[in-house]
This record gives C-alpha cells, sequence and structure tokens, in this order.
C-alpha cells in the first residue's frame, strides 16, 4: 500500500498527488514511469513521474481526469492509500552530450516535459521551455518551470495567455530567430509531438518524443504498447517511452490507442463512483 | 487383489455446451469414493517408473496405497514433503508424459491417474485441514528470490523449511507468475493458487510484490541487503510475434496480453475496470497449451467462431492431448497446415482479415518434427476481429542486461551450472523458464528444489 502525502489541484480537471514510495524515489531518473492500481478491482495505470523528493522519499504524479480510473484517483484524499504503485519504469530519457535545448510540453503533457528541463537544467544546458495550453484556465506548472530553464514562452490557442497560438508557430519563430537547439524534446498530445518533428525535420535538430500507448504490465511481457520507430516493432514500456520523433509512426499509435474508446466511454458514463452514489440513494 | 480395469476412473465434468459460456473449473474432481477406487488400480510395482517419471521426485506408489486406505491427510504429508504445489500440479502438469507416462499399467490399458489421485489428495487437505503450516525456527540467512512463479515459490518454500528467512520479489501486483496471469480459471482456481501462497506465507516467506528487479533494486543492490544468496526464477515472459503485415493492428494481441487481462486483471469480469475487445470471430495463431487456453477464453468471452491456425497438423500440437480434446469439444475450430501471411485492417485501422496459406508437411527438420511447406498458390482470407499471437516467449532481458557478469546464451537464457543451477555470478542460481526457456510448471518446480538444495549446501558449509 502506498500513502498519499500530498494533493493538489493545478486546474479544473488536472491534479497533482505526492505519493510515499521511497524505493522509486531513489531511483527514478527524468523520462520514467510508474503503473498504479487503485484498489481490487482497478486497472493497471501508467503515469510518467512529474518529480522525485529522495530525502522525504516521494513521487508526484500528474494527470488529468479523463476516464474512470483518472476520476477515481482525483478523488482520493491525503492519507489514502493506492493499492499499487510499481516503478521507476521505462528507459531513462537519454540527453547526450549538448549545450542548447528546447523543452516543449503540451496540456497535461507538461507534467512529463517539466522534469527533462529540470534534468537538463542541472547538468548547465541552456534551456528553453515552450509550454502550450488550449486556454489561460488550464494553465499548469509555470512557477516551477521557471526554476528550470533559461526562457519560459507559454502559448495558448485562444490568445488568453502568453502568445496566442500552437506551440510549433513559436519553436519555428526560435529557429527563425537563429537559436541553434542541439535537442527538442516533445510531449504532448499525439498530433502536436508529430507536427513538432515535421518543424525540427528539415533543420536535422535531433528530437525526442515520450509514446503514451496503451499499457497493462509496463514490464516488457505482453507487447500491448508496441509501436512502430524507424519501421520496427518497439515495445515502449522497456525500449521506451522516449522515441526519435522523425521515426515514430504516430497515425498507428493514434489508431491503436483508439482500441477501447467504446468501452472508456461506457465507463464515463457508468462509473462505479456514481453507481456507489446511485446504491447510497445519491444523485449524479 | 488390485482392481485391474483397464481404464482410468472417469472424472466427472462440467458439460461442454455450460461451461464454454462460463470461467468456472472444467473438470471437477474425484469423490472420496471415486479415489479410493482409482488408488487400488495402482499395483504397488518394485521399481516405481512413475517416480522416475517426475521432477519433484513424489513418492508416487506410497500416498497412493494411503488414498485406497482412505488415510488422505496421511497422503498429504507424503507429496508435500516433496512437491509444495500439489493442488497446482494435479491440474496442470502434462502427465502423460511424465509419471504417467511411465506406469507399467499404461503398457495395457490406461495408466493410474496419478495426477488426478494428487489434485484430490490436495483439494481434500484443502477442505478439510485446519492446521497450518508451522513457521520453522531461523538460521537468520537471509536468501532472495525473484520472481513468484512456480520455480521461485518451490525454492521459497523449501528454503524456509530449512529456517532460512526468504523474501521473494515479485513484478506483477499478485504472487503467482503464470499460474496467476497464463492459465486460466478454468483450468486452475486463482484460490488454490492463493491458498498455495498463503501457506508459504505461514512458513515464514515475505511476498514483495510491485518489485521490477531490474528497475527498482539491481542484484547487486539485493546482496548489499545482506542477502547470502539470490534465486532468479523470473521466467521467459517476452512474447514472439510473426513479423507479418498488420501486426500492429487493433484488435491484435499476444497470447500474453490477452490472458493477462482475462485472467490476472479480470476483465471478463463486469465489475472490474480493465477491457478486453468483444469478439465475433476470433483467431488464435499457434499450437501449445497457451493458444488453447487463449482460444477457450475468447470462446467464454462470448466469440462466436474461435479458430486455431497452425502450421502443422493435428498430430504435431504441442499442446496437452486433454487440452486439444476439451477445446475440440467446446467448439474450437481447428484450422491446421494453414500459416498466415498478412493481416488486413479497415480504415479505422481494426483487423478484419487474415490471409493464410495452406501448408503440407516434408522431410523432417533438424529437431526431428515434419518441416511444414507452404503449398504455392494456396491463399486464402479469413474473417477475423480479433487475432492472438501464441508464438512462444522468450526471457525477460530486464535482469541479465543490468547484472554485471551475468551471462546468457543467445535465446537470452541465463547460463548456470548444471549441478547446482549457480549462474556465472557467485551465489546467484537461476532455474525455470528463464533458464530454459518456455517449459513446464513443474519442471519449473524441479528447478526450484534443486536451487534451494545447492544454495543450503553452500550456506550451511
Amino acid at each position: 500500500m502506498y500513502k498519499i502525502l500530498r494533493r493538489k489541484q493545478l486546474n479544473d480537471t488536472v491534479v497533482r498527488l505526492d505519493v510515499e514510495a521511497p524505493f522509486i524515489a531513489k531511483k527514478a531518473k527524468a523520462g520514467q514511469f510508474i503503473i498504479l492500481r487503485i484498489d481490487e478491482r482497478g486497472e493497471r495505470m501508467p503515469l510518467t513521474i512529474a518529480d522525485t523528493n529522495a530525502e522525504e522519499g516521494s513521487v508526484s504524479i500528474i494527470f488529468q481526469i479523463v476516464g474512470q480510473t483518472t476520476m477515481l484517483l482525483s478523488q482520493m484524499k491525503e492519507g489514502d492509500f493506492l493499492l499499487d504503485f510499481v516503478g521507476p519504469l521505462g528507459a531513462a530519457t537519454e540527453f547526450g552530450d549538448i549545450k542548447k535545448a528546447c523543452v516543449i510540453g503540451g496540456g497535461v503533457g507538461n507534467a512529463i516535459a517539466y522534469p527533462s528541463a529540470k534534468a537538463l537544467f542541472n547538468m548547465g544546458v541552456d534551456v528553453d521551455v515552450i509550454a502550450g495550453f488550449r486556454s489561460k484556465d488550464i494553465v499548469i506548472l509555470e512557477d516551477e518551470y521557471k526554476e528550470v530553464c533559461n526562457r519560459l514562452f507559454i502559448t495558448t490557442d485562444d490568445g488568453t495567455y502568453g502568445e496566442k497560438g500552437f506551440v510549433t508557430n513559436k519553436l519555428q519563430d526560435l529557429i527563425d530567430a537563429g537559436n541553434n537547439y542541439d535537442l527538442v524534446i516533445a510531449i504532448g498530445p499525439i498530433p502536436m509531438m508529430k507536427f513538432v518533428s515535421k518543424v525540427t525535420e528539415p533543420y536535422n535538430i535531433k528530437t525526442l518524443v515520450s509514446l503514451n500507448p496503451i499499457m497493462i504490465d509496463g514490464t516488457g511481457m505482453c507487447g500491448g504498447c508496441r509501436v512502430t520507430v524507424g519501421g520496427e516493432i518497439k515495445f515502449a514500456c522497456v525500449d521506451g517511452p522516449d522515441f526519435d520523433g522523425h521515426q515514430v509512426d504516430y497515425d498507428e499509435l493514434m489508431k491503436r490507442n483508439s482500441t477501447y474508446r467504446e468501452f472508456e466511454a461506457h465507463d464515463r458514463e457508468n462509473c462505479r463512483m456514481y453507481k456507489a452514489a446511485d446504491e447510497m440513494g445519491g444523485a449524479k | 487383489m488390485p482392481n485391474m480395469s483397464l481404464t482410468k476412473v472417469p472424472m466427472p465434468e462440467q458439460d461442454p455446451n455450460v461451461r464454454n459460456k462460463n470461467f468456472e473449473e472444467v473438470a471437477l474432481g474425484y469423490t472420496k469414493e471415486m479415489a479410493m477406487e482409482e488408488a487400488t488400480r495402482c499395483i504397488n510395482c518394485k521399481n516405481k517408473p512413475c517416480m522416475s517419471g517426475c521432477p519433484v521426485c513424489v513418492r508416487i506408489p506410497e500416498f497412493i496405497a494411503k488414498v485406497a486406505a482412505g488415510e488422505f491427510e496421511e497422503a498429504y504429508k507424503i507429496i508435500t514433503s516433496t512437491n509444495g504445489l500439489p493442488a497446482v500440479c494435479g491440474r496442470v502438469c502434462p502427465q502423460e508424459n511424465q509419471c504417467e507416462g511411465k506406469c507399467v499399467r499404461g503398457i495395457k490399458g490406461e495408466p493410474v491417474s496419478i495426477g488426478r489421485l494428487e489434485r484430490f489428495v490436495a483439494d481434500y487437505h484443502m477442505a478439510h485441514s485446519n492446521d497450518d503450516a508451522v513457521k520453522p525456527e531461523s538460521n537468520g540467512i537471509k536468501v532472495a528470490v525473484v520472481g513468484a512463479g512456480p520455480a521461485g515459490l518451490t525454492c521459497a518454500g523449501d528454503l524456509a523449511k530449512l529456517g532460512y528467512e526468504v523474501t521473494i520479489f515479485e513484478a506483477f501486483h499478485k504472487a503467482g507468475g503464470v499460474l496467476v496471469y497464463g492459465i486460466p480459471e478454468f483450468r486452475l482456481p486463482k484460490a488454490i493458487v492463493q491458498k498455495e501462497v498463503e501457506n508459504l506465507e505461514a512458513l515464514g516467506v515475505k511476498v514483495e510484490t510491485d518489485m521490477v528487479i531490474g528497475r527498482v533494486l539491481s542484484i547487486d543492490e539485493i546482496m548489499e541487503m545482506g542477502f547470502k544468496a539470490v534465486f532468479i526464477g523470473s521466467g521467459a515472459g517476452l512474447p514472439s510475434f510473426m513479423g507479418i503485415e498488420g501486426e500492429a493492428l487493433v484488435g491484435v494481441y499476444s497470447a500474453n496480453e490477452y490472458l493477462t487481462r482475462a485472467n490476472l486483471m479480470k476483465a471478463y469480469l463486469d465489475d472490474y475496470d480493465t477491457p478486453i475487445i468483444k469478439s465475433k470471430n476470433v483467431a488464435v495463431v499457434g499450437g501449445g497449451n497457451v493458444a488453447m487456453d487463449a482460444a477457450r477464453t475468447a470462446l467464454r468471452l462470448g466469440a462466436e467462431n474461435v479458430y486455431i491456425v497452425y502450421r502443422r497438423g493435428m498430430e504435431e500440437l504441442p499442446a496437452r492431448g486433454e487440452e486439444v480434446h476439451h477445446a475440440i469439444e467446446e467448439g474450437i475450430i481447428f484450422k491446421t497446415l494453414n500459416n498466415p501471411v498478412k493481416l488486413i485492417g479497415d480504415e479505422d485501422g481494426r483487423v478484419c482479415k487474415m490471409e493464410c496459406v495452406e501448408m503440407e508437411l516434408g522431410e523432417p527438420d533438424a529437431s526431428g518434427r515434419r518441416r511444414p511447406m507452404v503449398i504455392e498458390g494456396s491463399n486464402f482470407q479469413l474473417d477475423v476481429d480479433t487475432v492472438i499471437m501464441s508464438l512462444g516467449t522468450s526471457p525477460n532481458p530486464l535482469i541479465r542486461t543490468t547484472t554485471e557478469g551475468l551471462e546468457a546464451n543467445k535465446w537470452g537464457c541465463l547460463v548456470v551450472n548444471e549441478d547446482t543451477l549457480e549462474t556465472t555470478r557467485d551465489n546467484v542460481y537461476a532455474g525455470g523458464d528463464a533458464v530454459t526457456g518456455a517449459a513446464t510448471v513443474i519442471l519449473a518446480m524441479g528447478a526450484g528444489k534443486q536451487a534451494a538444495a545447492s544454495i543450503h549446501e553452500r550456506l550451511s558449509k
């Protein structure tokens, strides 16, 4: 059992939990993830490690409420326990020997981009961050980012905060302005990672993306998370989750991620949290 | 005067047309009377060839004599003096190639049903006995076991009985390995596995779940924590794919994923959160026990047509005869001498057809099996919405790639000294599928036993 030490609501649908898991806190590196299970009936769900505190023995996860499991997770309080919390899983990000990097996060993907920015900044790399959001009310991690980069650019699709536009517009501007990046890291929705990779490809800028396929075990024993990279089948849970952005088959990944769409939609409407409330005579 | 009946006392089973819609156990087990009658078929022969066929050397004629006399608890003691998981072995061992394959009664007629008797004794004990296992006095020496499958559980049990302080590190959230994620409920009820694990815990064995060795702790760090020896029983859980076009389509599973969803995550139960595809037409590629398990699971999840697609013939199926027989009874369709060459998807990227070729068997190859050869121009398409690849598995590289000096062969299997099961690292032992590649539950248990004996010999010097 793994105790929830702190809970913080980052915006309407994004929550941060700090979980007591000393072994993982000691070992985790940027790019790695955990798999959690809330209770006996729960599914195994992967989440990237957003931060660790080795002294306290805690691991932070940040997630958006999108379905039944994240909804149940968002209802958990400080002092509650998660049944299972496994990690650190996946290969740590290999940054290579670089001087200047641009870290790009899209929406809740910023929770995954943040530890990479932090790791690079602590290595002495010149780090630009582009954090993209749909709109002002869902901006997260602004203060945290400021601590771990040289320049922070926030974009919103609707222009309600920061610069109006997509992260790709900003990246193109920065490249056009003569910023010679050795590495671009893009983490967010699949189309965003695909289009960032398209921007960097003509300039031959090494681009890493963090993929988010469906997973069960997270240890390489089922292949549910397989993705095609450079024409070869890879298991994201052991070979990744980071891959060369110019080699990934994004369209295939998007299709595979829709495998259980009907089931998930049914689940959202019939979340067992609501059911329990119904049984107790509560209203939806 | 022994019972000279040429046939085994039959075991009651659920009706095929009832059981193919539920996940309850197919074989219902002997009653007391049936067990005692079957036990009298053993002639207690001098050479006991049955025992030489058992990888953990259960004293078979002795326990059967106790069953014949109605002394079931005595029989249980005899079995468990060498076998820690009798309720499991009695159900899933391929007895026809092991103990029963050597039984002299099998020369003329059917062999004594050793597996069913072992199962009966174990089930009887579980239903009737209240004696908990007693924790032996500790010798203060710590030993770590990596992996809570049949090899690790057996090794841990044997060491605990000798007084060692044993900790098992398991990557999944439940102990049991393939017994919980692979073999379905209808062949091996999970409550039985749970009970066997509880028996171990009563002996003082600690089971630490959610511990992926190679990630959260390395073998070296385990040694630094004061463990004097480590046994690696991490199995062979890495699935193979065919490498044909279309394997990344939605609806294409490895058997490991399909069975893990169904068994470990209980996707077949409505109130569990893990989803599984609701299929109409399922093709399972492969002919082993895992393929049979996947096919029979798909049928129970409501599929209308379930095909086993296998490149050799019915005679060559590697699955146990009994499982093939059960699958046929339940309505699985065998498309043998067929091999997939391509999977075809619809515009949403979901698999909708499987293109196969017909095969014929040629001359025997190096392994002694007749080589399947493609009949040119025999291509045809099968309508499918789910494909389950059951082509075998190999050892997961996680431990060997994170432990310096731990050697593996070209198939990724750990290299060990055959007599002691010690790896190329001092005081690190290995056994089961991690060493042999995918094999049987009982061979893994035999290896766990052998490693426990070696560890004891080394550490008690």
